[in-house]
């Protein structure tokens, strides 16, 4: 009995002495986007043995923005990832709680790729095409219909004559945001968009709406899943991040858009149409605080991370222009913040 | 109809009965036989690794060392040329792709590996060792037979050089597959040779001795109180029935609960076992307060009343007599209700688990992941590698849990006492 009491004891001693400590390992949250690359350099940075290596959560662009800006002090995480710039209602909250000093770091580009198996024809679409094989209402002679089309050729003549079969998204994931606002924003036709500002509606959200006839399949959000799915079946269509496509090139390939296929070159002058920048957000409050963060910044800005020869751009992020890349340094450098109001 | 043909109907029927409930036994059986082939023959990949003999010549001169160095300043020192001189020895090269490419055959903890072989084995300093070094996750999948290499080189990882280099050192048996140390004992990683479960084990284990520590007195007292001590009212039957309710709450909710009450008011810190065992016994107490309620219940009533007839106190009778006789089947509820905890995922990923977390946790209060959190977080990376490991993972999990099921079953049968 004494003994399991002394365990015990010892226990809860543990447990309450080491909550007590500073938090002396850098937490990431945010983008499942970003988090592939996030973790290959907090990895790196951890076997320098300088630092604990950081934990990094993956909850979403969102989802991060919240826990990153609910306040100041170790209880909440040091920076968050994000696949697309923060928005002002984030800033805003960022602001009432008290995180009024934020750096933004782009890493690099990422190209969404709208892929299908190697066993099928090379394919190509316009962003129009995209838009009509997946919006739940399209445009025909100047008026709204639910979506009619059932094969590819039914919407160009030059399409091959297939059962229209993509997988796509879930709404919560951050490929979708960025799939509806540069395919389904972009491809949406004038006609279309005029209608539904006739209806007094929101031609952007209504443009981004997708069917639900079976045609687009929502396929969960794990893009390891959607590629084995279309590895076997040879029909079906998918989107999701570039370095998917680098890493399973044997079973995959990607369409053309626009008759320009993705590679990092494309990618990075954006010439590659579905292309947007990838960031993460640094509490410059807790610089110094909680050990790190500063060169955590420094490892992942630096040329052989995120440099046209660095490590990321083996496992598919697309570094960035030149110029680009000297200010971002600068910023992770001299902590230069961004304008919250 | 005549009775004969009544008869046989019901023969016949009884027959077909027979037929159906044999038939759904052998559909559930080939199922789980299925899902069972589909695990194992995944992920066994995993438990072995491939590695490949690298001649390095420690020479103390070069490495700019003294003569006897301590671990300390040979971990200080830099053997970045040493190593990359070594592996650039292992295939001529022409061209910095070509160099390159031969690397890349190699884990990129190869300067790591050198390092800690030489503080292990110091009698090899100015001597040439040979070292098995970890080869990259490409290699290893293409040695386990699951790369496709019959491919055009531009839909390969693998280039035509290194498939060159591959064939030249198996024909050196310069290959081997081992058995892999590193799935126990590391932390995650994003390089899947070097990945393993080390940091989600004893992540489970810390939660599962939280969730225990929380939950297995408070669920013995409540349940020895509710069955001895406390009057039968309405009060007391309130309470039972939303025992009964709250065995059968999602767990989602339970890890609701911990986001908004642990992590919101409390500040506890995010992704720790310690949150997920408090969680995980909010979630687990129902689940064992009531086989502990049916093992006190099912402990006949003459044990008590013979304990009270000679003189023994309530409590007494309780300690001495009831609970006791009830231990096997409270265990062993105990045990099945763990073994649900550690199978749980879902209030785990609310309260922050699912994070990649590199260092192995020294404490419940240092951020970690859990074994079923561990798959769910490799199911979704993009490297093949993962594909074996987060089977494997599976195959250790479903292990514990067959485990501590068959401990129970055990507990039961050789303890549990039958009043006929």
């Amino acid at each position: 009995m004494k003994k399991i009491k002394i365990i015990l004891l010892a226990f809860a001693a543990m447990i309450f002495t080491s909550t007590a400590q500073a938090r002396d390992q850098i937490k990431i949250v945010g983008s499942s986007t970003v988090y592939p690359y996030a973790t290959v350099v907090a990895e790196k940075f951890g076997k320098g043995g300088k630092f604990k290596t950081p934990v990094i959560e993956s909850t979403g662009t969102g989802g991060g923005m919240k826990l990153f800006c609910a306040g100041v002090g170790t209880g909440h995480p040091d920076i968050t990832n994000a696949s697309r710039a923060i928005k002002s209602k984030e800033k805003a909250l960022c602001e009432k709680n008290g995180v009024k000093d934020i750096v933004e770091i782009v890493v690099g580009n990422d190209g969404i790729t709208f892929s299908h198996s190697v066993k099928a024809k090379d394919a190509n679409f316009t962003k129009e095409q995209l838009w009509r094989a997946l919006a739940a209402k399209v445009d025909i002679d100047g008026k709204l219909v639910e979506n009619p089309y059932k094969k590819w050729s039914d919407i160009d003549k030059g399409l091959p004559s297939e059962k229209i079969e993509i997988l796509i998204a879930p709404p919560t994931s951050g490929t979708r945001d960025a799939w509806n606002s540069l395919v389904m924003g972009k491809g949406c036709t004038k006609t279309a968009k005029s209608l539904y500002e006739a209806d007094g509606k929101k031609a952007k959200k209504e443009c981004a709406k997708m069917r639900e006839d079976g045609y687009a399949v929502e396929a969960g959000e794990n893009d390891t899943l959607i590629v084995q799915k279309l590895a076997a079946n040879p029909s079906a269509f998918g989107f999701f991040g570039y370095s998917y496509l680098v890493a399973n090139k044997d079973k995959i390939k990607a369409a053309g858009i626009n008759g320009v296929q993705p590679s990092l070159e494309g990618i990075q002058d954006y010439s590659y149409p579905i292309a947007r920048p990838l960031f993460f957000y640094v509490k410059k409050a807790h610089i110094g605080v909680v050990p790190g963060i500063q060169e955590f910044m420094k490892e992942f800005t630096s040329k052989k991370s995120m440099g046209s020869r660095g490590y990321l751009t083996d496992i598919g992020l697309v570094p960035l222009a030149s110029d680009k890349y000297k200010t971002v340094r600068t910023a992770a450098t001299d902590l230069t913040t961004i304008k919250i109001k | 109809m005549s009775k004969e043909e009544l008869l046989k109907k019901r023969y016949r029927a009884e027959k077909r009965f027979k037929f159906y409930g044999l038939t759904s036994v052998i559909l559930a059986i080939l199922f789980v036989l299925f899902l069972v082939n589909v695990i194992f023959s995944k992920g066994k990949g995993a438990f072995s690794r491939t590695t490949i003999s690298v001649e390095v010549d420690f020479n103390t001169e070069k490495l700019e060392l003294k003569n006897n160095p301590t671990n300390k300043e040979i971990q200080d020192t830099d053997f970045y040329d040493l190593s990359i001189e070594s592996l650039l020895n292992v295939y001529k090269t022409n061209g910095l792709k070509e160099e390159k490419d031969l690397i890349r055959i190699f884990s990129p903890d190869y300067e790591i590996e050198i390092k800690n072989f030489i503080i292990e084995n110091k009698g090899f300093l100015n001597k040439t060792a040979i070292i098995e070094l970890t080869a990259s996750d490409d290699i290893d999948q293409l040695n386990k037979g699951n790369y496709p290499r019959h491919l055009p080189e531009e839909r390969r990882r693998i280039s035509d050089f290194q498939l060159l280099i591959y064939d030249k050192l198996v024909e050196d048996n310069k290959i081997q597959k081992t058995f892999n140390t590193f799935l126990f004992t590391n932390g995650d990683s994003r390089d899947p040779e070097l990945a393993g479960v080390g940091g989600s084990l004893l992540g489970s284990f810390f939660t599962i001795i939280v969730t225990l520590l929380l939950s297995f007195p408070i669920a013995i007292l409540a349940s020895i109180y509710l069955e001895e001590f406390a009057p039968k009212n309405r009060i007391t039957d309130f309470i039972e029935i939303n025992i009964n309710n709250l065995a059968a709450v999602p767990s989602i909710v339970f890890g609701l609960l911990g986001l908004g009450i642990l992590l919101g008011t409390f500040d506890f810190p995010r992704s720790t076992p310690l949150v997920a065992g408090i969680t995980l016994a909010l979630m687990t107490l129902p689940r064992i307060i009531i086989p502990c309620r049916a093992s006190l219940k099912a402990v006949p009533p003459s044990i008590r009343e013979g304990a009270l007839a000679v003189g023994a106190s309530k409590v007494q009778s309780v300690t001495h007599h009831v609970v006791p006789l009830a231990i096997p089947g409270t265990l062993s509820g105990t045990i099945i209700g763990l073994a649900q905890a550690l199978g749980e995922t879902a209030p785990l990923i609310l309260i922050g688990m699912v994070a990649f977390v590199v260092d192995l946790p020294s404490s419940p209060v240092d951020p970690s992941a859990s074994l079923p959190v561990q798959v769910y977080l490799w199911s979704e990376q993009a490297e093949r590698g993962f594909v074996e490991k987060t089977s494997a993972t599976i195959m250790i999990l479903l292990t514990f849990l067959i485990t501590m099921n068959a401990f129970a079953v055990y507990l039961r049968q050789k303890f549990e006492r039958r009043w006929s």
